[in-house]
């Protein structure tokens, strides 16, 4: 057999915890009011068309994408909007929202709501990327970069390989996972429909080791596709990264500040692959998800499909409520997720997960001198001393910061967890970038 | 009341005090053998050693810099440990403490305490006992089992200081009968410090560090590959004794110091390409100060040396980042 493929620089090896690989998809159900944000994407907030009082159905459109880089927002349940006005987010800023409430289960005509599976792609390649645009699709890995754009190639890049990214490297989420395993010919159409869109024949399914069912089903069912493989990638964090994910498969780079495009690549997450099918061939707008709900102290973990705007807070009351050994909740996974502020806030199109930890796993350890051990050198998938831009950041050193190329750092955060001194590294690097932006 | 804090949530459990702990298991085969060759002489000094610096560090910490306690990450234990290693076994105990004064409160200390010393403090302790107390520094008991038992300890040079002394043109086919066996020397039945005769003890150890991955494999053999190269290069063109390359290996701190000092965290390079460098620099200076010095060991000298040089080698060997033109 021979050697799985993986990138060669860097990276770690955490516990995977995933408790909830087996458990099936099942639809969480609706909530009362659901809460949606205008801006669930890298770029402008869209830009409100309903007001208070308003009757909408699934799928009504509520914002227009307001620009290039921005993205439509779509009602995900049928009922009244009661409000519409900024409201407490995860981090507990006030973002922009349009607060629904739940009436009946009513979806627009246009929606395609049978679970038939449509094989031909009737469309061309420009009615492909409009009705990504339409349906409001954005990259659902967690960038939320708008997908209309990355799936327009500009004329003077060529792209010859499309990788749908389903390594999921995140510990405890399995949603990619459980999509591949429920999902797998839904997701090899997709992976069609986006190769005719960019006018190429080669598609690559990228699975870890360590998703089996997911890898049996797939090679399975890529037999009777032409042009779609799978590729399965030894373990590794943070192979899920496009350009880790890049090198692994094709062994070519990203140039520093350059698109995956310059490298004859385009990535997709499983997730956003399989909205892409759903939009093009059941005219469906993105406006639900699936989203793991673990962690250590979680009473019975599960994977939910849920309705975008659907309170954190209902879903963690699905799975037995928050028990006393919760210390955080996470939004996304352990690494690079974020600890939730308001846990009513909405899950958006980039919500992979909600996590409960206790504080075994999660509790920062007290912060010791460094050791000089270079294990974040070791680490760094980008090649950056992490322990230097720490230490030019504390001294505020911004001018010396320039050199350590800290912009191209892919935040996946192995710098902070190897550290023995507990140093928070992924931080500096983090405040490094402000400041460096700043100064631009 | 839930808390909030900054990705990642999730942390190795490997911390300074548990790598520490990972270095002293690995130095411990070398311990156990000291003892078996040089008796409980041998325990002695190892104990006084690292009982003086354990308590200088957390005295020094407490009455004069005013700082925390960092007795409880254990490598103040490290440090004591190899300083012992690079003493033999009838060293007074008031030049312990000496020792292990420099070492701890002005190799460490006196820098900022562990992680910004730029010379190995066990390394400072010894050559400052080397150049003060030479003829102490220089007595070795030939090794038998618990000989501090009986009244007068047989006493004689090191592998390495009688092939020092040879002449020249001794050719290869003239038996040198001073001369221990090669697996004399790699059990470590010959004189010596007490932490450094035993190859076989110290590549456990290695073995050890390389499985709970404290240290990668480049230091101990770029650094060891460079002294086999070049003495075994003069070997072949002289035959000469004096530049046998087993014996180079297996004798003197070569071992010791490959393994456990150059690979110090704090005074090694922070890249693999740095480490690299500063290895095979090491393993350099080894070869020159043993064959051209007045020196018949020269691995802690070629260590400091090139401690010296790590801040300018982690300035201009800097690891290749993601996306760099090849």
């Amino acid at each position: 057999m021979s050697k799985l493929k993986t990138f060669c620089q860097g990276g770690i090896h955490p516990n995977k915890h995933k408790i909830t690989t087996d458990t099936p998809i099942v639809f969480a159900g609706l909530p009362e009011v659901v809460t949606i944000p205008v801006k669930q994407h890298i770029g402008s907030p869209a830009k409100i068309l309903v007001k208070p009082g308003d009757k909408v159905k699934v799928g009504t459109l509520l914002a227009d994408a307001d620009g290039i880089v921005s993205s439509d927002v779509h009602s995900s349940v049928s009922g009244e909007v009661i409000k519409v006005e900024a409201i407490e987010g995860e981090f507990g800023y006030l973002e922009d929202m349009i607060t629904i409430k739940v009436e009946g289960d009513e979806f627009e005509s246009s929606i395609d709501t049978s679970t038939d599976i449509n094989r031909e792609i009737p469309f061309s390649a420009e009615e492909i990327v409009a009705k990504i645009r339409e349906a409001g699709i954005v990259g659902m890995g967690g960038a939320g970069y708008p997908t209309p754009i990355k799936t327009s190639i500009p004329e003077d890049k060529k792209v010859d390989t499309l990788i749908i990214n389903g390594i999921e490297c995140e510990p405890f989420l399995t949603a990619d996972d459980r999509l591949m395993v429920e999902k797998a010919e839904q997701i090899i159409i997709g992976a069609k429909i986006i190769n005719k869109a960019l006018g190429i024949q080669n598609a690559i399914i990228a699975v870890d080791e360590n998703k089996p069912q997911a890898i049996d089903i797939l090679n399975k069912i890529t037999k009777t596709y032409v042009g779609v493989n799978v590729e399965v990638c030894a373990t590794k964090y943070p192979q899920g990264g496009e350009k880790q994910l890049i090198t692994a498969i094709t062994g070519r780079e990203v140039p520093s500040g350059r698109l995956p495009a310059d490298a004859g690549c385009l990535v997709q997450n499983v997730g956003t692959v399989f909205a892409i099918y759903e939009a093009i061939m059941k005219n469906k707008p993105l406006y639900e998800r699936i989203v793991t709900v673990s962690g250590d102290t979680c009473p019975h973990p599960a994977n939910f499909l849920v309705r975008i705007g659907t309170p954190a807070s209902f879903l963690i009351e699905k799975v037995g409520g928050i028990t006393p050994e919760t210390t955080q909740i996470i939004f996304g996974g352990p690494m690079m997720g974020t600890s939730a502020f308001n846990i009513n806030a909405p899950i958006t199109k980039l919500t992979s997960g909600i996590l409960m930890l206790s504080d075994q796993l999660a509790a920062k350890r007290p912060e010791t001198d460094c050791i000089r051990c270079g294990k974040c050198v070791e680490v760094c998938p980008i090649g950056l001393q992490p322990h230097l831009i720490g230490r030019l950041m504390q001294n505020h050193q911004i001018e010396a910061l320039k050199d350590c190329h800290v912009l191209d750092c892919i935040e996946c955060g192995c710098c902070s967890y190897i550290c023995p001194a507990h140093i928070p590294l992924l931080d500096y690097c983090k405040l490094s970038k402000m400041e460096l932006k700043k100064k631009k | 009341m839930l808390k909030i804090s900054t990705a990642p949530h999730f942390q190795t459990t490997k911390d300074t005090s548990s790598i520490m702990l990972d270095v002293i298991i690995a130095l411990a085969p070398a311990a156990i053998m000291s003892i078996i060759f040089f008796g409980i002489q041998a325990l002695v000094v190892i104990l006084s050693a690292v009982a003086f610096c354990v308590g200088l560090e957390y005295l020094f910490n407490k009455y004069v810099f005013k700082k925390e306690n960092t007795i409880t990450d254990f490598s103040a234990i490290i440090t004591g440990l190899l300083l012992a290693y690079n003493l033999p076994s009838t060293m007074p105990i008031w030049m312990i403490f000496v020792g292990s004064f420099m070492a701890i409160v002005v190799g460490k200390l006196c820098y900022g305490g562990l992680g910004k010393n730029i010379f190995n403090p066990a390394l400072v302790g010894r050559v400052f006992l080397f150049i003060s107390f030479p003829v102490q520094m220089t007595t070795w008991p030939l090794p038998g089992f618990l000989n501090s038992f009986s009244a007068d300890i047989q006493t004689g040079a090191t592998t390495l200081g009688v092939i020092k002394h040879l002449d020249i043109q001794t050719s290869a086919t003239t038996s040198v009968s001073e001369l221990p066996s090669y697996w004399q020397m790699f059990i470590g039945n010959i004189g010596g410090c007490i932490g450094e005769v035993s190859a076989l003890a110290l590549l456990l150890g290695l073995a050890w560090l390389l499985r709970r991955r404290i240290i990668t494999w480049h230091i101990p053999f770029y650094y060891i590959a460079t002294v086999f190269v070049i003495t075994g290069v003069l070997w072949l063109s002289t035959h000469s004794i004096r530049f046998d390359p087993l014996t180079h290996l297996l004798s003197g701190g070569l071992m010791l110091g490959a393994i456990f000092m150059a690979t110090d965290y704090a005074t090694s390079p922070m890249t693999k390409k740095g480490q690299i460098v500063y290895a095979i620099c090491c393993g350099l200076l080894t070869v020159i100060i043993r064959l051209c010095s007045a020196y018949p060991e020269g691995v802690s000298f070629a260590i400091l040396i090139m401690n010296a040089f790590v801040p300018l080698i982690d300035k201009y060997i800097q690891p290749r980042y993601y996306g760099e033109r090849r």
